[in-house]
């Protein structure tokens, strides 16, 4: 449509950036209510922490911690020139998302299998800073993990261009900006990791 | 369609000669100008119904006890009232259909940062939209909660299709959400040469302030709405104290939002304003740099101030001294731009021309709707109008007197150029003249009833009431006439008009020294601009 | 409109980082087990904010980013940051 030949690095990557301030916003919400129900039940919260699996939060922690590492470095090399190994990073993300997305379905169907879900008689019988610990629990990470889920179908789609060739080393800001979601994710789940798994 | 217009294809009809895709190259058009007439007309749809159902519930009011619905359905009736006027009428009015014609043009660009994002946003416009007019029919009913969706109504106690209703608020979000990355990112990369920040229009400013605020508190709608959905899907208790959760929360994330958002619906309104007024003075504006700089302020000091929605709701008094206090804060840059307004005419050479009529009135009704906001930010005088017709009134002066009274001046300002014809003034001043009598009559007896004791959102009242509400329903029958006439004296003038020119008012701005309607990518050459926008000494 | 090459950021810059926040990983979770009453969280969390800043500084390149980008991720979490605040003026007080 438009005559301008060339893309506008900058202005694609400030409407990225502009886009994840909403994200960053939109789970800030859920943190508000986080920090105000924190601090009416500090003592129950602990016990429902303590519940949650440390290994699988912390595995976690590492696997999309390193995905992101894998993004990043897939950037620099595209930029090299370095198509290949941009491939096989952006494989590598993407198979860690899938590693994400399966802990979390262990550690989820252990908790519901405990009976421990929104409105399940057991919890509802529990005292209420559990209740709404848990409600936060499931709401958090699972907008989180619906995240994760768009963020690696980005790396997927981003994945063929790259390979079409249409992402290049001289027009790479697609990835670039894929990238930066995928960073958010990332970034989200650094401040759920302490907040949900280590609260003592 | 305006295309209709154009089969006398005698002069060149810019971006509105018929593309020979019909239809289709309208609703899949990337133009910023086709985009914005699209807006236009969806917008303008729901206005109708919006008003439609305004003139009902001011019908069942006009006399105490039954007389045209039961209370269910009038609990229906402003609800459904609520959500259209703000979530499809007021919050994207001006940036959806004047921005997307004006602002790309005005910055000298082509079209804005993203085109297709542009047309996406239409989309989930027009989604969230038959979303929310499906919550008419499906589920238990039409909601019943007020726009507001408080718990614990919505969340357990109505039948109502609150579900379908807060998806799309929801959806709704995302479509200003997207809106406001667009507006930034345009005026920040897409600025002819020459066009430096403090030579963009008080238009473009007042939009850049407000896609601001669709970018910060636009989230914490979405997630408020989309917890409210979970609430009533999965129960998962976050606002029901049985649960751990605390009601008083679903009000402070609601108004985290919905306060800025009261800034989303009248920023571009002033913006429109702060245009309108040196054209039609023949001045430069006064103080231009106060203006710009207020509307920033206005954004920054609206997202300070949500609480004061929630006095008498039983949070800390803390929190009411607080946001008492913050609340006067954004009476300043506001009050700003008043008196630079009324300091631009002063001894200027004042044509009343349509605009110009509107944006007078837009600044007295402004004014009314602004100190009586000061009555209800003052945490003492709220607690005895809270929940009254006050309340009813305040924020019809606010949002209709103001935001919508200068939208109807952007579209007589504005509208010629993208048609290149002209309506009969004539019938436009006297369409204004009954809108100004009828829109007073209709919300300034409501400030009184409110001061009398009289709740909001009851089908019934005390008789003593009566012969006020008489008043202010006869006031919403010559509303209603002076909108008719001037939507059919715009639309016809528009459609088979006297040619307007490519200026109609002289004006000093960059979308007047294109040709109307404005060609395909506005621009043959960028141009350079080295002057500043109100040259009009 | 320029057309920005690109700041290249060398892969042993994004391995370090990566090495820091991996040792940060272990020391919240460290950390995390030590009964410090209500410095628990604000440990956790400050160690958080830290992660984050690495992860949006050389991650996402802002630290190669004008500074306008930067300008507004300020604004945009110090507008996080007020709500989250002034919602405790009534949360702390009721």
């Amino acid at each position: 449509m438009s005559s301008e030949a060339h893309k506008d690095y900058a202005g694609a990557k400030l409407g990225m950036w502009l886009f994840l301030f909403t994200e960053i916003l939109l789970f800030g919400g859920l943190f508000i209510l986080y920090a105000v129900y924190l601090f009416f039940h500090p003592k129950d919260f602990a016990e429902a922490s303590n519940e949650l699996s440390l290994f699988f939060g912390t595995l976690n922690t590492v696997v999309l911690l390193t995905s992101s590492l894998c993004v990043a470095v897939a950037v620099s090399a595209l930029q090299k020139g370095n198509r290949k190994l941009t491939l096989i990073l952006l494989a590598a993300t993407v198979g860690a998302a899938v590693l994400f997305l399966i802990n979390k379905f262990f550690e989820w169907s252990d908790k519901i299998s405990h009976g421990i879900f929104p409105d399940s008689p057991i919890l509802t019988e529990r005292v209420p800073g559990e209740v709404v610990f848990f409600g936060l629990y499931y709401i958090t990470t699972g907008l989180h993990g619906l995240h994760v889920l768009i963020g690696a179908g980005l790396l997927i789609w981003v994945f063929f261009l790259v390979r079409s060739g249409a992402v290049n080393e001289k027009d790479f800001v697609t990835l670039e900006n894929a990238g930066l979601y995928w960073h958010l994710v990332d970034l989200i789940w650094i401040f759920i990791f302490p907040l949900y798994y280590l609260i003592l | 369609m305006a295309e209709i217009s154009s089969a006398s294809a005698k002069s060149d009809r810019g971006f509105l000669t018929p593309s020979g895709r019909g239809l289709f190259g309208w609703i899949f058009s990337t133009d910023h100008k086709r985009i914005g007439l699209l807006y236009l007309y969806a917008i303008l749809t729901f206005f109708m119904v919006g008003v439609f159902l305004g003139f009902l519930i001011r019908l069942e009011l006009i006399a105490p006890g039954r007389t045209i619905v039961n209370a269910q359905t009038y609990n229906a009736l402003f609800t459904l009232h609520g959500v259209i006027m703000i979530f499809l009428f007021i919050i994207p009015v001006v940036p959806a259909i004047l921005g997307n014609l004006v602002m790309p043009i005005q910055i000298g660009a082509r079209d804005v940062a993203f085109p297709r994002l542009n047309l996406l946003s239409w989309w989930i416009y027009v989604i969230g939209s038959m979303m929310a007019l499906a919550s008419l029919f499906g589920g238990g009913g039409p909601p019943d909660t007020g726009w507001t969706f408080y718990v614990p109504f919505s969340t357990e106690a109505t039948t109502t299709n609150v579900t379908m209703a807060a998806s799309a608020v929801f959806v709704l979000g995302f479509s200003s959400i997207l809106t406001g990355v667009n507006f930034i990112t345009t005026i920040h990369r897409l600025r002819a040469p020459g066009v430096t920040w403090f030579r963009l229009t008080l238009f473009t400013w007042a939009l850049y302030a407000t896609a601001w605020i669709q970018i910060l508190a636009g989230p914490i709608l979405a997630i408020t709405v989309a917890l409210i959905v979970v609430e009533r899907v999965f129960g998962t208790g976050m606002f029901d104290p049985l649960k751990g959760g605390d009601p008083l929360m679903y009000q402070h994330l609601f108004w985290i939002y919905s306060h800025p958002a009261v800034y989303i619906m009248i920023l571009p309104g002033m913006g429109i304003i702060s245009d309108i007024i040196p054209t039609f003075s023949r001045k430069p504006i006064f103080g231009y740099w106060a203006i710009a700089v207020s509307s920033l302020a206005i954004a920054f000091a609206g997202s300070l101030v949500w609480s004061h929605h929630m006095f008498t709701s039983g949070m800390s008094d803390m929190a009411v001294f607080v946001f008492s206090l913050l609340t006067f804060l954004v009476a300043i840059p506001s009050a700003v731009k008043v008196f630079n307004w009324v300091a631009t005419m002063y001894k200027g050479s004042i044509s009343l021309d349509p605009p110009m009529l509107y944006a007078l009135a837009f600044i007295v009704q402004f004014l009314i709707g602004g100190l009586t906001g000061l009555v209800i930010g003052s945490a003492g005088t709220d607690i005895h109008v809270h929940d009254t017709y006050f309340i009813v009134g305040h924020f019809h002066y606010v949002m209709f007197g103001g935001a919508a009274f200068a939208f109807f001046g952007g579209l007589h300002f504005w509208l010629p150029k993208f048609f290149g014809r002209m309506y009969n003034k004539k019938i436009a001043t006297w369409a204004w003249g009954i809108m100004v009598v009828g829109f007073n009559m209709l919300y300034f007896p409501m400030l009184i009833l409110g001061l009398q004791g009289m709740p909001r959102r009851y089908f019934d009242y005390l008789s003593r009431y009566q012969p006020l509400n008489v008043l202010s329903t006869v006031g919403s029958w010559i509303l209603v006439t002076g909108l008719i006439l001037m939507f059919v004296n715009l639309f016809r003038g528009l459609l088979r008009g006297p040619e307007a020119g490519n200026s109609p008012w002289d004006a000093r701005t960059l979308e007047w020294t294109i040709s109307s309607p404005p060609p395909h990518e506005n621009f043959e050459e960028i141009p350079v601009v080295d002057t500043y926008p109100y040259d009009y000494s | 409109m320029d057309l920005e090459a690109g700041h290249i950021v060398p892969y042993r810059t994004f391995i370090f980082v990566w090495i820091t926040l991996m040792v940060l990983t272990l020391t919240t979770v460290l950390v995390s087990r030590m009964d410090l009453g209500p410095l628990n969280i604000w440990v956790a969390l400050g160690i958080a904010c830290f992660k984050s800043g690495l992860v949006i500084f050389y991650f996402m390149h802002m630290q190669y980013e004008r500074l306008i980008f930067r300008a507004y991720l300020f604004v945009a979490l110090l507008i996080l940051a007020i709500f989250i605040g002034l919602t405790f003026f009534d949360v702390l007080y009721r």
